[in-house]
């Protein structure tokens, strides 16, 4: 018996740590799309681990789109400052205000959709020519079918019916001026893998994800968090209750679990036994059958 | 835990997506809000059942027309091991398809209707499943169900392929009968086939052994990224970062970088986490050497007396994925580990009739979904082994270099294996 083999959590970070460097090594100006959720937290680590002892040489790209949770920009700040990689910050309320988008109004109004018109023009006004997002293939029907290199047109759109085959670890970052590529390093992980690895190497992640109490309200069978700017209907009611967020997003779309759980042990078990899928509780993807297709064709993340 | 990836293939109607669906549905993997979404979108399509297909085709266009047109990847896990299903589907675009999900497979279910038999279908499967070298197949006879169990037909079908086999070059196969709709040996034992006493399907994907698919013998590291700090800490740092794509790797062993011939000897394995005393295929690790000599992207560092292949001339088999036809005398990009050159297709010998495995050397135009043998001339020499030794050094994909595509995946023969 020989002891030369991985278990699943290492085979899946050896995969992710080859991308990251495949990608350094293919494109002139990349960028890691850096939401300050679990994933792109996980993302910024096999980052660490692709270029140590180096710093990671790859900035980090945030669409903010002004309804955040506080916790997350703060997250977000001191990492940033704490391994000394650079921040580009694309804002929806400066697209709004420069009337290149309106905003929805309404009680599910959502800069959801928005976002994707402030990421392409922030690709475009730095010149980025790759950028790495925390996607992964079990989170959605039309994610699944996504490559690890997927190339965007100079319009920034996703045409899934055509896209390039992608063999072995063989990948083709060819492309003309003006088009781009999402790269998408975790694509083989699950939600489980993802938290199991946070375990496994002990990545510090932001207290939304651990119980808390906040103030909260029910709206389509989810948990949301009352914020100034979400509108309550007027049978809705709130109250404070024990909770923590499975996925952390824009605080509008980003539904909230009652849990208790205050480790990542029990946060393990939580998934472990969930019979819901993550995206489930974002209100973004309940719009339609195919929200997420109709959004990534257009140039979502 | 362990990793297995495996691919699924069957043709139109003989139940890969419920065998599939079961796998998920019997392992806990779908989710009460998935199942919801499918049995929604089953009624607006007029359906009564419950359609496990839907769960595997994501697309808007897909579920319109009732096809699939893409390779998805599926995930599920059991106590024992995680897997990732490609699931590739059984007619658009065949081969290009299921060529790209056995290319990372290390298994290949292959589903054969036993109303029907072996067919040209399952020919083609079990073609592509042993040029891509996938080292375990399973060849599941569904629905037993609808020939009453009988073990004569799972016999006589079981028989029809074994004579073929010998055509083929695979290590590892094995035969299983199942029901995927009523569930029989997929996850639990037939009670309605006391007379098989294999395994069912789950157990031997939890159980099959895979930890010798890498090839642990020719230590093979191309190199990816050099990286170089320039901090106070590590001023003089120099590390070639990649993924070991063969053999292992020990701090203090003597090794050879090509293509400068140079020697030196490794002097520390950097991660993250810790040094390592040794590193294996496929970890991606940083390595350091002794002597301070040139090495950048696209040099292969292996060890003086196990070396691949050095040449500009290299004979593949190759698969074609695009509507452009493969052009003799025609220039392309090659991509080979860590590696790009261009390269000139010189000829070809022949084409695969991949229903009759024959060798076809009157029509020799190579078409999409066609697969060929042909020698080609690169700009410059690539370090290569056999794809048969080797499934990362020894395949290769071509781009063409005015629309950017990926056009064509091929995989090394030489005359040593």
């Amino acid at each position: 018996m020989n002891n030369y083999h991985l278990n699943h959590l290492r085979e899946l970070e050896a995969e992710s740590i080859f991308v990251f460097r495949e990608v350094a090594a293919q494109f002139d100006n990349p960028v890691i799309l850096f939401s300050g959720g679990k994933d792109s937290i996980v993302m910024f680590h096999l980052a660490r681990k692709a270029f140590y002892p180096a710093k990671v040489p790859i900035p980090l790209l945030h669409i903010d789109t002004g309804h955040n949770f506080e916790e997350t920009i703060k997250f977000r700040d001191n990492l940033v400052e704490k391994y000394g990689v650079k921040l580009y910050v694309g804002s929806v309320q400066k697209t709004i205000d420069e009337g290149k988008v309106r905003e929805e109004t309404g009680y599910n109004a959502s800069r959801n959709v928005l976002q994707t018109t402030t990421l392409l023009d922030s690709i475009e006004e730095h010149k980025f020519d790759a950028a790495m997002g925390g996607g992964r293939r079990d989170e959605e029907k039309a994610r699944a079918k996504e490559r690890f290199f997927s190339h965007r047109d100079e319009f920034g759109q996703w045409d899934p019916k055509n896209q390039r085959p992608e063999l072995w670890n063989l990948f083709n970052g060819k492309k003309r001026m003006g088009e781009h590529f999402r790269v998408f390093p975790l694509s083989n992980w699950t939600e489980l893998d993802v938290w199991q690895y946070i375990y496994m190497e002990d990545i510090e992640i932001p207290n939304l994800y651990f119980t808390h109490k906040r103030e909260v309200f029910e709206r389509d069978g989810v948990l949301l968090a009352t914020a100034p700017f979400m509108t309550l209907k007027p049978n809705e009611k709130t109250e404070i209750l024990d909770v923590r967020c499975r996925t952390i997003g824009d605080i509008t779309n980003t539904g909230l679990t009652r849990s208790k759980a205050d480790n990542l042990k029990d946060i393990i078990d939580e998934i472990a036994a969930e019979r819901t899928t993550e995206r489930g509780q974002r209100l973004d993807d309940k719009r339609s059958e195919t929200a997420m297709e109709d959004r990534k064709k257009e140039g979502y993340f | 835990m362990e990793l297995l990836r495996f691919t699924t293939a069957g043709s139109v109607d003989d139940g890969k997506s419920t065998l599939i669906g079961r796998l998920l549905y019997d392992s806990k993997s779908i989710f009460e809000d998935q199942i919801e979404a499918i049995e929604k979108a089953g009624r607006n399509q007029g359906k009564s059942e419950i359609d496990l297909a839907l769960l595997t085709d994501g697309l808007r266009a897909e579920r319109e027309q009732g096809i699939t047109i893409d390779v998805a990847y599926r995930y599920f896990a059991t106590p024992k091991r995680k897997f990732i299903i490609a699931d590739t589907p059984g007619h658009i675009q065949y081969t290009r398809n299921m060529v790209t999900g056995a290319s990372t497979a290390n298994l290949a279910i292959i589903l054969i209707d036993a109303r029907n038999g072996v067919i040209e279908q399952t020919l083609r499967h079990a073609y592509i499943a042993s040029l891509l070298q996938i080292p375990h197949i399973v060849v599941c006879i569904n629905k037993m169900d609808l020939v009453d169990y009988d073990e004569a037909v799972y016999e006589k079908i079981k028989k029809q392929f074994e004579s073929f086999a010998p055509k083929l070059e695979v290590r590892d196969i094995k035969f299983i009968p199942i029901s995927a709709l009523k569930g029989d040996n997929v996850v639990e034992p037939s009670e309605n086939m006391p007379w098989y006493r294999g395994t069912t399907l789950m157990y031997l994907l939890e159980n099959i052994y895979i930890k010798g698919d890498y090839n642990h013998t020719d230590a093979r590291f191309p190199v990816q990224y050099v990286i170089r700090p320039q901090s106070e800490e590590f001023h003089d740092y120099r590390g070639y970062a990649g993924r070991i794509d063969g053999g292992i790797f020990k701090v203090g062993d003597k090794i050879k970088v090509l293509p400068s011939g140079l020697e030196s000897k490794i002097k520390s394995i950097d991660t993250l986490n810790e040094k390592l005393d040794f590193a294996f295929a496929p970890q991606s690790v940083s390595i350091t050497v002794e002597d301070d000599i040139d090495i950048s992207r696209g040099d292969m560092i292996v060890k003086p007396n196990n070396l691949p292949v050095q040449s500009q001339d290299i004979t593949a088999m190759i698969s074609w994925f695009n509507e452009r036809p493969l052009q003799v005398r025609g220039k392309y990009i090659l991509r080979h580990t860590t590696n790009e050159v261009k390269c000139i297709i010189q000829e070809v010998k022949f084409k695969m009739d991949i229903n009759s495995m024959n060798k076809n050397t009157e029509d020799k135009e190579i078409k999409m979904n066609d697969i060929g043998k042909i020698k080609i001339k690169t700009a410059k020499p690539l370090f290569f082994d056999a794809y048969r030794k080797n499934r990362n050094t020894g395949s290769f994909i071509l781009i063409d270099d005015i629309t950017n595509e990926t056009v064509g995946a091929g995989m090394i023969v030489t005359d040593k294996a």
